[in-house]
């Protein structure tokens, strides 16, 4: 799956990273506490996520993830957009709920390791 | 190669800024070659002790040394310390307030992932003094 087919399954926007559109991610996590996202140290590409603070591209830039999905709606600010660019990470506002993007998602073939 | 040495000042009130610390100490180990999985795991680690100092103690000082074959990172602050270290080191007990929950913090996975991730890890903490969390990595 590519960063452009995420935006187009979940009816989302791309905010930032146009140049990333075409990059492949294979696996993803979920969640809204950042510990929790930093307790698996496998390599994975995509961040689903309904919490929007600078921490959130933080925590991505310490797991090397491409791509973070704001979801329910949540934008990033401007400070947030800024540090995204600059680490080479691609942010997608979505309108569905956690579990709804999440499904989606996996059923169209983007997975989570065991 | 001689090792590198660096000392970052972890501001107690910024919590945007909380991080910035690892973010350099990463740049360092991505220049010098290291593994990338090695990376991860202490960017991890140092992380979630620099969020603590911030959550928790009000900032404090990071001291990290660059061997050949290893990384150790010590995070010293002059908070309020811990008080049980055995209980603070279950998964899921935490501290934090609602506030830094929302935040996406508190989840009570800080010390329990510091400790997976790091092949020696030292907590040392005297309520009302301080802690000193020390973490080494071995690059594999």
């Amino acid at each position: 799956m590519k960063i452009k087919d995420i935006v187009e399954i979940l009816q989302g926007e791309l905010i930032s990273g146009e140049e990333l559109a075409d990059k492949e991610v294979l696996t993803a996590c979920a969640s809204d506490m950042m510990s929790d996202v930093l307790a698996f140290v496998k390599e994975q590409s995509v961040l689903i996520t309904g919490l929007c603070n600078p921490q959130v591209i933080r925590t991505a830039e310490m797991m090397e993830m491409c791509c973070i999905v704001f979801v329910r709606g949540k934008r990033p600010d401007q400070m947030m957009i800024d540090a995204a660019k600059a680490k080479g990470i691609a942010l997608i506002a979505a309108p569905h709920r956690m579990f709804l993007s999440c499904g989606l998602l996996f059923e169209k073939g983007l997975k989570a390791e065991f | 190669m001689d090792c590198v040495s660096l000392r970052y000042d972890v501001s107690g009130s910024n919590f945007a800024a909380a991080g910035s610390a690892t973010e350099d100490v990463r740049k360092h180990l991505k220049m010098l070659g290291v593994k990338g999985e090695d990376i991860r795991r202490i960017a991890i680690a140092m992380y979630e002790a620099e969020i603590n100092m911030v959550i928790h103690a009000g900032g404090g000082v990071a001291e990290v040394v660059i061997y050949v074959d290893k990384i150790v990172v010590k995070l010293i602050d002059q908070g309020k310390g811990i008080a049980d270290i055995e209980q603070a080191m279950q998964p899921g007990f935490s501290t934090a307030s609602e506030e830094i929950r929302q935040l996406g913090f508190g989840a009570g996975m800080g010390l329990p992932n510091m400790k997976k991730y790091t092949d020696e890890f030292l907590v040392e903490s005297e309520v009302g003094k301080g802690t000193t969390v020390t973490m080494a990595v071995y690059f594999g």
